[in-house]
């Protein structure tokens, strides 16, 4: 038991200090009834650690990595290169093995990072403040929604249908329980977006608009009429970024009206890992900052009038206001946050221009050739680094048969929207520096043939 | 845009005339840092890029026009950036660190080896499930894990954190209790409880009350049963509580309460301290969420990411969120929303996007094989032996409240009474800093006046604990014959006590640059 420093003989002295006879004394709060006599059995003892990293490495070999195959799976999660000393950083002890900085004393390495985060989402985000992560961009997104609900006390959001059916679905979960109406719709295999309809459904009882950008089909629409129009009807626009290396090509939210940018930061620092964990970015104007969630990290100076930074405005937060908090989050995804801006300062405004520009360039060049393929078709006009094909026939059987080939096409709108009759036959394709010219060629050949 | 062009590494400002004898404001091994849009600028890039090829724009017209202000520096600038900020943070690599309900534990590395082998790290949650199975099959393993440990019927792994946890075990009980046509508005907390307890209920759509605890430091049972009712949905309970002690009258609150039509959530942030010898399930409890970064010694990172999953009774069982896996037959299928409706058609719904917090459960489930059956039964063990230690070399000097009504479990509670000269337990806890010691949960539970909750965990040898004991017990009897001395520490940690003041009331949350180098460019 590698993990327990404790001798034998150190237990039986200290049971002796603290006056038992044994480790049973300790437990007499316990409930008779409840008390385990032994290990609970049935469950393995322990093991080596060579003995636990042969199991997982053969659990591991079960799955098909998407780093040995051609890959093209986006919709809200992407794979992208992280330079190596991203990971080596976020793995240095003083930040791995940290807590929550509530000793700014002898945590200012993870509050001056912090601060430099909050910093770096709010201009990528074109706002004013950033908070300090949440979990994830779904639940970035339903936050968003109940700030906007609290700020214009008014109980119905507006959700466009470009945006993640997760985050829809998130968002749907919670609004049965808190009584907000959300008008929601399913998007169409067309190159128009649907903000005009969004402008026509905002009323006095809407409290948001939410829109992604790019949608869920890839689409980059213009925000600055839908924001207009928001506010003209005092509700606020809620934009929701899922690939933030976007916002190194396109123009930001915020630039565009949005009054709260929200979004998944996993493409910057942090791989695909199935799902999770990831980071939620938050940001908004100055003036919204009081019915932010999360933790905010702010500038200050100590006795002497150095600078150094605290975690502040906490009387927005759970462990202050209890019932009457902004949110109830307390453990967010500060590690990931970490690995995020250690990323993003990796790029600088150059590199993530750069990298952009490259993501772009190289989906134009798929979307192009895909587009060649006899039946398919693509759908959008605009795109960053992620489009969507339409294929003669259902997308889904389609990726399923192109995995055989060794080939991950995609994500087929079918996974996403298993009800939705008229989408069966969308195939979203992410493209990104990963991507090589023969990962297009081969997905190519593997789209020809199982359309065949 | 350059935002620094003069190329000089600044100290912090105002940083002269404060620390003095040093010319860059360092002292040896304490580097200080500047910040990275003073260090860094928009022309420079740690990254290589091939040229993107030449292509027309497809960006629907809206290429960003102006400058982001996103400072870059190059890789070996970076690398020494982030490190030097590192060694600002105190970690459990360093030392003790004593957080009250925080489970500061060691963190092993070979969770963090095996969450970053690519058949876990590099596989995405939209991959078609046939090429994902061995996650499916970890996820599956470690669901089992959780169940078997606690007695209860069933897990949901996809909550991110310990709060999000609650808020899946609070929306199970609603359902359950809508779905049976008795919609109830009430969840009782007692007053010693985390304030993540209370935000979740009122985040649930919940009224909240509050219900007192005894001189002893447990629930007041009498209170409760009198407050139960037809209006009260569920009581939200932490078991071991907050002031370290087990609640003898468990299984007889979960009956009171089910007899009075509702259920029982237990915040599982202390399980460790029973994990291997109690199982919550033998409680009557309906739903309790188990922090995985606390008890499962996943790395807490500074603030996350945690992960939370919540283990059910067969009662809820039924409401638990989309999606989970099933094994079917020698498959591994996960249940979304399109499959949910042959036999799962009472969820509540989906909490998040794709499964929860992958990368966590790797770790986990790395550390529950490592410790095994046997192995977890002597964490819970020697967690409480440690905790109980403190408070029994602690107790002749500090104040234990309710240090006379038996063994605490894994944590140790102490009051600031005794303390003289307007020192406080603040006081005492940056003295502890210049010892070289995190300090212990501070203010919190509510229940006693300057509270100190101390948790050392299983982790710590005996030496740590005695070396500790020594730090806390000098701090501690300054802090009694009222040495001033201490309201001016920490003198030795990287920054003096900071103005949270200032901080909250000219809040400056993102750095901006100043005027004169604006008018400059």
């Amino acid at each position: 038991m590698r993990y327990l420093p404790l001798a034998g003989s150190d237990r039986q002295d200290m049971l002796r200090a603290v006056g038992a006879s044994s480790i049973d004394d300790l437990f007499v709060d316990v409930p008779e009834a409840a008390r385990l006599r032994d290990k609970i059995a049935g469950l393995p003892d322990h093991l080596s650690e060579m003995a636990v990293e042969r199991e997982l490495a053969r659990l591991s070999r079960r799955n098909l990595v998407a780093g040995e195959v051609p890959f093209f799976l986006g919709c809200g999660a992407y794979r992208h290169h992280i330079p190596a000393s991203v990971d080596h950083l976020i793995q240095r002890g003083e930040f791995l093995t940290s807590y929550t900085p509530y000793q700014p004393e002898i945590a200012q390495g993870t509050l001056q990072a912090l601060f430099e985060f909050q910093t770096q989402v709010a201009r990528l985000y074109g706002c004013e403040v950033a908070n300090a992560s949440m979990y994830d961009g779904s639940t970035a997104c339903w936050e968003a929604i109940g700030m906007a609900r609290r700020i214009t006390r008014r109980g119905k959001a507006v959700l466009s249908s470009g945006l993640h059916p997760h985050y829809v679905s998130v968002a749907a979960t919670m609004a049965r329980f808190t009584g907000d109406v959300l008008d929601t719709r399913v998007p169409e295999l067309t190159a128009e977006t649907d903000l005009p309809s969004l402008i026509d459904a905002i009323d006095d009882d809407t409290s948001c608009v939410v829109v992604q950008y790019p949608d869920i089909l890839g689409r980059i629409a213009d925000l600055g009429a839908l924001a207009e129009a928001c506010h003209a009807k005092n509700a606020l626009l809620i934009a929701v970024v899922t690939e933030p290396v976007a916002l190194g090509a396109i123009r930001s939210p915020g630039e565009m009206g949005a009054d709260i940018v929200v979004g998944e930061g996993q493409s910057i620092g942090v791989g695909l890992q199935f799902g999770g964990p990831y980071v939620g970015l938050f940001a908004c104007s100055e003036k919204l900052v009081r019915q932010m969630p999360g933790r905010l990290t702010g500038q200050t100076v100590d006795s002497e009038g150095k600078r150094g930074f605290v975690l502040t405005l906490s009387t927005r937060e759970q462990h202050i206001r209890r019932e009457k908090a902004t949110s109830n989050i307390c453990t967010s995804s500060v590690l990931c946050a970490l690995a995020w801006t250690a990323h993003m300062t990796l790029l600088g405004e150059k590199g993530l221009r750069q990298l952009a520009m490259l993501n772009h360039a190289k989906a134009v060049a798929a979307a192009d050739r895909l587009a060649k393929v006899p039946g398919v078709a693509l759908v959008n006009d605009s795109f960053f680094n992620e489009f969507t094909l339409k294929l003669p026939k259902e997308a889904r059987p389609a990726v399923r048969a192109m995995v055989d080939k060794g080939v991950l096409g995609g994500v087929s709108l079918g996974r996403l929207y298993p009800e939705a009759a008229g989408l069966q036959n969308g195939l979203v394709v992410a493209v990104t520096e990963t991507v090589t010219d023969e990962d297009v060629e081969a997905l190519a050949t593997a789209l020809e043939e199982v359309l065949a | 845009m350059t935002i620094n062009q003069s190329g000089w590494r600044p100290t912090a400002p105002e940083a002269g005339a404060a620390s003095g004898d040093t010319y860059t404001g360092n002292r040896a091994l304490m580097l200080e840092e500047a910040l990275l849009f003073e260090i860094g600028d928009t022309d420079t890039t740690g990254v290589d890029f091939a040229e993107a090829p030449a292509s027309e724009s497809r960006l629907g017209g809206l290429e960003r026009n102006r400058t982001i202000g996103l400072a870059g520096l190059s890789e070996p600038e970076a690398v020494r950036h982030y490190t030097r900020l590192s060694r600002q943070n105190y970690a459990i690599d360093l030392g003790l660190f004593p957080l009250g309900s925080c489970t500061m534990k060691h963190n092993p590395r070979l969770n963090e080896k095996v969450a970053r082998m690519p058949g876990f790290a590099d596989i995405h949650p939209l991959q078609p499930v046939d090429t994902v199975q061995g996650a499916l099959e970890l996820i599956h393993r470690l669901a089992g894990w959780l169940v078997e440990l606690t007695g209860m019927h069933s897990v949901a792994m996809s909550p991110k954190a310990g709060a999000h946890g609650e808020l899946c075990g609070l929306l199970a009980i609603r359902s359950a209790l809508e779905a049976r046509g008795d919609a109830r508005e009430v969840i009782l907390v007692p007053e010693s409880a985390h304030g993540t307890n209370p935000a979740t209920a009122a985040f649930a759509g919940y009224r909240v009350e509050s219900i007192p605890a005894t001189a002893r430091g447990r629930v007041d049972f009498d209170a409760l049963k009198a407050r139960l009712g037809p209006d009260v949905a569920a009581v939200m309970i932490t078991n071991p509580n907050t002031c370290g002690l087990f609640e003898p009258d468990m299984v007889e609150i979960s009956r009171a309460v089910h007899e009075a039509g509702g259920l029982v959530y237990c915040d599982g942030a202390n399980f460790n301290a029973i994990v291997g010898r109690v199982r919550p399930g033998d409680l009557g409890i309906d739903a309790m969420h188990i922090n995985l970064h606390k008890t499962f010694s996943t790395p807490h990172g500074g603030g996350g990411p945690g992960s939370g999953p919540v283990v059910f009774s067969e009662a809820l069982t039924p409401f638990a969120p989309l999606p989970f896996v099933e094994k079917q037959g020698d498959h591994f299928a996960l249940v979304e929303e399109e499959t949910a409706g042959e036999h799962h058609g009472s969820s509540f719904g989906r909490m998040v996007a794709f499964h929860g917090q992958m990368g966590m459960f790797t770790r986990a489930l790395a550390y529950i094989m490592s410790h095994g059956a046997d192995g977890l039964r002597q964490v819970s063990e020697d967690a409480v032996l440690n905790a109980n230690y403190i408070l029994r070399r602690l107790d002749d000097l500090l104040d234990a409240p309710f240090g006379d009504s038996g063994p605490c479990m894994h944590e140790a509670l102490f009051s600031d009474k005794g303390f003289a000269g307007g020192l406080t337990t603040l006081d005492l806890a940056k003295g502890l800093i210049d010892e070289g010691f995190h300090p212990m949960t501070m203010y919190f539970p509510l229940v006693v006046h300057g509270a100190m909750l101390i948790e050392p965990t299983e982790t710590e040898s005996k030496a740590a604990l005695d070396q500790f004991i020594g730090a806390i017990r000098s701090v501690a009897e300054r802090a009694k014959a009222g040495d001033r001395s201490l309201k001016a520490a920490p003198v030795h940690a990287p920054r003096r006590r900071l103005d949270e003041t200032l901080a909250a009331r000219k809040p400056v949350l993102v750095w901006k640059e100043s005027p004169q180098a604006e008018a400059a460019e």
